[in-house]
């Protein structure tokens, strides 16, 4: 009974005992920036990702060849292994491939367009998951109904089967018009078709919750715009675990996006992601040209192993209980 | 318990026609099936007499309850490019893929109980975190780059394995099974690892993450109160209760194996429904992508299916709130 | 004289945290003798549950004893290696915890926990074991026990789960009993009969019982003596009846005078100011200073030790014999 009378006060927490002066310093007192401090795997995963986005940003300074440019290939330099090997020649850094073609060069295009269908993909699912979410729990009833038996359907096939089969119809109703650029836009639809559930679903469990509150009902009564007054606190509520989703995301749009080119139904060889550069070379493995595939292979599993270390440690820091 | 099998079969059902519709709709819209049948100087008319051959001039109701029906038969049509009967080309096919998810799913279950037990019960050691690297590398590593680098270790650089194919097949009935040789053995061992990792990192971390979850609860915390052995609590009580919601996820992840075997069918060139399928993406050959999404379907409900039911038979909570009506 | 049942003397239990090492229990002494049942009484946070789980070596990291000493029938047992604090719980030891509906395992059938204690503690058979379980929920008061074995947990209502845990904390009869919330999460006509039922089989067995509640009423109802916890100390112990009808210590003071009573006196229910101190911002001296009406300068400085006081023990300043001037003083 005495919990009764007398209620817990709730003071601020001070880790330091420093009080906050400005957002920046609040930010770096956070305990989201201690843990980042703390966990030095994460400071060089997040150090390479940000090296991986500038080195597909300057892509075309870094590169000694614009490896898209079949005028600037040339078949007397195929198949050169990488310098420090005893046949290595300048300037092919990592080896040329089949082609001519330089595979650094090649690794930095391709780089550059594994992240730009693997940001527009989760852009574009997110959009979509967040759109959706938000009409199935605002609305309810039939369409949530609807959205939502779609996501779960949908959520028992894997991605890539999913992607597939959207890159299967497209080809089919188009033939073969689709030139690279084309082909990318597709890449970027089937993605976003494969990923929008988890947002939806976070979404709609945070306009669930919202809507139950007294002050939507208080809107209503007073003839607010209910659902412009929830999107206010919906959005930043799941703000947090839609970045979460969105880091995650990120590195399984990037599989994806490697995957369906590997598998020959991404992008095609005259404009080669690292998917497709590893599926190129993955066909000289047994010829003892090694670098053609083992290089670009690299490139995507760090690239994808900072995301996932980034987005884990994400995940934990905004999620103290599971500390 | 009857009502609710029920209840979900007819749920299974809802799942399949939904499928169907979209699996006919690939079938009638994309792209013009007489057009893929014929040669380019195949004249009007003959289209015109294959159209209607194939029903295509009927209402688009009639048709669909026309494919479903068919299907519901395994007649998926006609293979643009093989051109032979899908069904007879799946029925080929499936061995090999499901004799190779069999093998994932076990090896993924066994070491991934084994490390997430282990990682949960012995959370600081040294193995423990080698095992958490792994689990992150496992799930980092696309599924295609596994396998070229378990290629390039075991068959390239050692020679030890088979790169590529099921080796020697024995023919039982219709099935061919490479359990049976050594050829075939060894030919499996490579892509069920490939195809298991991830599997494997996901019940690890499962396991794990529900271990860890179980031994923080108050029955675990009154069980040790009553003095019972750590053994006991660990092996009896907590890993029961692990496995629970572990036995789902696995269940409903042997569907997923079948849906991933595309990529490592691909890359070890394993003659399966994925590599089936892979080649008819390619080639857009639409009654095989429609048959192959209808029956990787088929297979991920009735897993669907049986996992639930399942489930009700090791928690007794559910068993009892399933009997009752309603 | 034999030793008391249980002996705690000056216990200390911390948390290593981030930031600091928390001391949940500071300097707890207190002995349960055969057959007696100690209420222990406090806010949440108070220490109660700590103290009870320290008793049975369940603190678990990053919570550590981290001093004083635990005995148990003259045995000391706060220092015991894992396997052998494993074989005084639940053998021993029994412990009833909070609440009944989690305290169980959902997957195993009652009957199956209760011989897997019975088993695990005595070398009964299979079917022996069984035996004494039937037995032991008929003593609990469980209907047709032998069907009932085979039931599993969520087949009963709180109270009758509350039961099985009973029977589970005494199956291997045990010396002492640690009932931490045992009604809490029970509904107000079921506590009756559970708080009933540990003080007949504390009767019965000669089980000496520690109580942990944040009810008075409880305490009042079922207790030889009680003590009164306020952040990680005991304010003031003594017997049941001299505690609640001249409570010392200003605190017990405003707990006692939160119990409504039926007499219907025209006293009013007294209210303390403030809240107690979280663990990480406990004041110097006496941790209460700041909520007390008669706090003076020592109290702010000085933290009381128990002194007794009649058949109470009170942990405050104001009944220091030495330093009686002091309170005429302030109380003038």
């Amino acid at each position: 009974m005495s919990d009764a009378v007398v209620p817990h006060q709730a003071e601020p927490s001070a880790p330091r005992g420093r009080a906050g002066r400005g957002w920046l310093r609040r930010a770096l007192e956070s305990d989201v920036f201690y843990s980042f401090r703390r966990s030095r795997l994460t400071m060089v995963a997040a150090a390479i990702t940000i090296l991986f986005f500038l080195l597909a940003i300057f892509a075309s300074v870094l590169a000694v060849q614009n490896p898209f440019d079949p005028a600037q290939l040339q078949l007397m330099n195929s198949r050169i292994a990488p310098l420090w090997t005893a046949d290595g020649q300048s300037p092919f850094l990592l080896g040329t491939d089949e082609q001519g073609r330089d595979v650094l060069s090649a690794i930095l295009y391709g780089l550059r367009i594994s992240l730009v269908v693997g940001v527009l993909g989760v852009l574009f699912s997110g959009a979509l998951g967040i759109m959706l979410g938000l009409i199935a729990g605002y609305v309810g009833g039939a369409v949530d109904g609807l959205i939502m038996r779609i996501a779960d359907v949908q959520l028992t096939f894997p991605a890539i089967l999913i992607a597939l089969l959207v890159n299967g119809v497209v080809k089919s109703v188009f033939g073969n018009r689709l030139d690279a650029m084309n082909m990318l836009a597709v890449l970027v639809v089937a993605i976003g078709l494969s990923f929008w559930v988890q947002y939806a679903r976070t979404v709609r469990g945070s306009v669930l919750v919202e809507k139950s509150k007294d002050y939507v009902a208080a809107a209503q009564l007073i003839g607010l715009p209910a659902p412009v007054i929830m999107l206010r606190h919906v959005l930043p509520n799941t703000m947090g675990p839609i970045l979460v989703i969105a880091t995650i995301n990120l590195a399984l749009a990037i599989i994806t996006e490697a995957t369906l080119s590997f598998l020959g139904s991404g992008m095609p060889d005259t404009m080669p992601s690292l998917g497709t550069l590893i599926g190129i070379g993955n066909n000289y493995l047994f010829s003892g040209e090694w670098w053609i595939v083992a290089f670009p292979g690299m490139a995507l599993a760090a690239l994808i192993l900072s995301i996932n270390l980034l987005g884990d440690w994400l995940r934990d820091a905004l999620n103290p209980k599971l500390r | 318990m009857l009502a609710f099998t029920l209840r979900r079969a007819i749920q299974a059902m809802g799942v399949m026609i939904a499928v169907g519709i979209i699996a006919f709709s690939m079938f009638r819209f994309a792209g013009d099936p007489v057009n893929q049948m014929v040669a380019i100087d195949t004249s009007a008319a003959e289209r015109a007499a294959i159209r209607q051959s194939l029903g295509l001039n009927d209402p688009v109701p009639v048709q669909f309850v026309h494919y479903f029906a068919n299907a519901a038969q395994f007649k998926f049509g006609v293979s643009y490019q093989f051109r032979q009967p899908v069904a007879d080309l799946l029925k080929e096919r499936m061995p090999a893929t499901l004799e190779l998810a069999i093998c994932a799913t076990i090896f993924a279950m066994v070491f991934g109980i084994l490390m997430g037990v282990y990682s949960a019960l012995r959370r600081d050691t040294l193995l423990a975190k080698i095992f958490q690297a792994v689990s992150l590398i496992g799930i980092s590593l696309p599924t295609f780059l596994i396998g070229i680098l378990l290629i390039y270790l075991f068959a390239v650089t050692l020679g030890w394995l088979p790169s590529f194919g099921r080796g020697e097949v024995v023919r039982l009935g219709w099935w061919t099974t490479g359990l049976l040789t050594v050829s075939g053995l060894k030919a499996l061992i490579m892509p069920s690892i490939t195809l298991g990792l991830f599997q494997m990192t996901l019940i690890m971390r499962l396991v794990r993450a529900e271990m860890l979850e179980v031994l923080r609860t108050d029955y675990i915390r009154f069980a040790r109160a009553r003095g019972l052995t750590t053994r006991a609590i660990h092996f009896g009580h907590a890993l029961k209760n692990t496995l629970v919601p572990v036995i789902t996820v696995a269940g409903l992840q042997f569907g997923s194996v079948i849906a991933f075997a595309i990529i490592t069918e691909t890359v070890f060139q394993w003659p399966g429904m994925g590599l089936l399928f892979v080649q008819a993406v390619q080639n857009v050959d639409i009654p095989i992508m429609a048959a192959y999404l209808l029956m990787v379907s088929l297979i991920f409900v009735t897993i669907n299916l049986v996992v639930d039911i399942l489930y009700t038979v090791v928690d007794p909570r559910l068993r009892s709130t399933i009997s009752r009506p309603g | 004289m034999t030793a008391p049942v249980l002996s705690v003397r000056n216990l200390k239990v911390e948390f290593v945290t981030r930031h600091h090492t928390l001391r949940a229990i500071d300097g707890v002494s207190f002995d349960i003798a055969k057959g007696e049942v100690l209420g222990v009484v406090g806010e949440s946070g108070a220490g109660k549950s700590v103290t009870g789980l320290a008793v049975i070596g369940l603190i678990d990291p990053p919570g550590r004893i981290a001093g004083g000493e635990i005995y148990l029938s003259g045995m000391r047992i706060d220092h015991l290696p894992p396997e052998e604090i494993r074989r005084i719980r639940g053998k021993r030891i029994g412990m009833i915890f909070q609440d009944p509906l989690t305290s169980l395992n959902p997957l195993y059938r009652i009957g199956d926990q209760i011989i897997e204690t019975i088993r695990t503690h005595s070398n009964l058979s299979e079917s022996a074991a069984r035996k004494r379980a039937i037995d032991l929920l008929a003593e609990v008061g469980i209907p047709a026990p032998e069907k009932r074995i085979d039931a599993y947990p969520h087949e009963f209502s709180g109270g009758m789960r509350q039961r099985v845990v009973i029977a589970l904390a005494i199956c291997a009869g045990p010396e002492l009993i640690i009932a931490d919330e045992p009604t809490t999460a029970l509904d107000v006509s079921v506590q009756a009969q559970i708080i009933s039922l540990i003080k007949r089989l504390g009767r019965d067995h000669g089980t000496a019982v520690m109580l942990v509640t944040h009810d008075m009423g409880v305490i009042a109802e079922t207790s030889d003596r009680v003590a009164v916890m306020y952040s990680g100390r005991i304010a003031e112990i003594g017997p049941v009846q001299d505690v609640v009808q001249n409570p010392l210590h200003p605190y017990a003071k405003g707990l006692m005078g939160a119990i409504p009573t039926l007499a219907g006196e025209d006293k009013r229910l007294v209210q303390i100011p403030g809240s107690m101190p979280r663990l990480s911002a406990i004041p110097p001296g006496c941790s209460f200073n700041p909520r007390c009406a008669f706090a003076f300068d020592r109290c702010r400085v000085e933290r009381p030790e128990p002194i007794p006081h009649g058949t109470q023990a009170v942990a405050c300043h104001l009944y220091d014999p030495a330093a009686k001037e002091n309170v005429k003083e302030t109380a003038a």
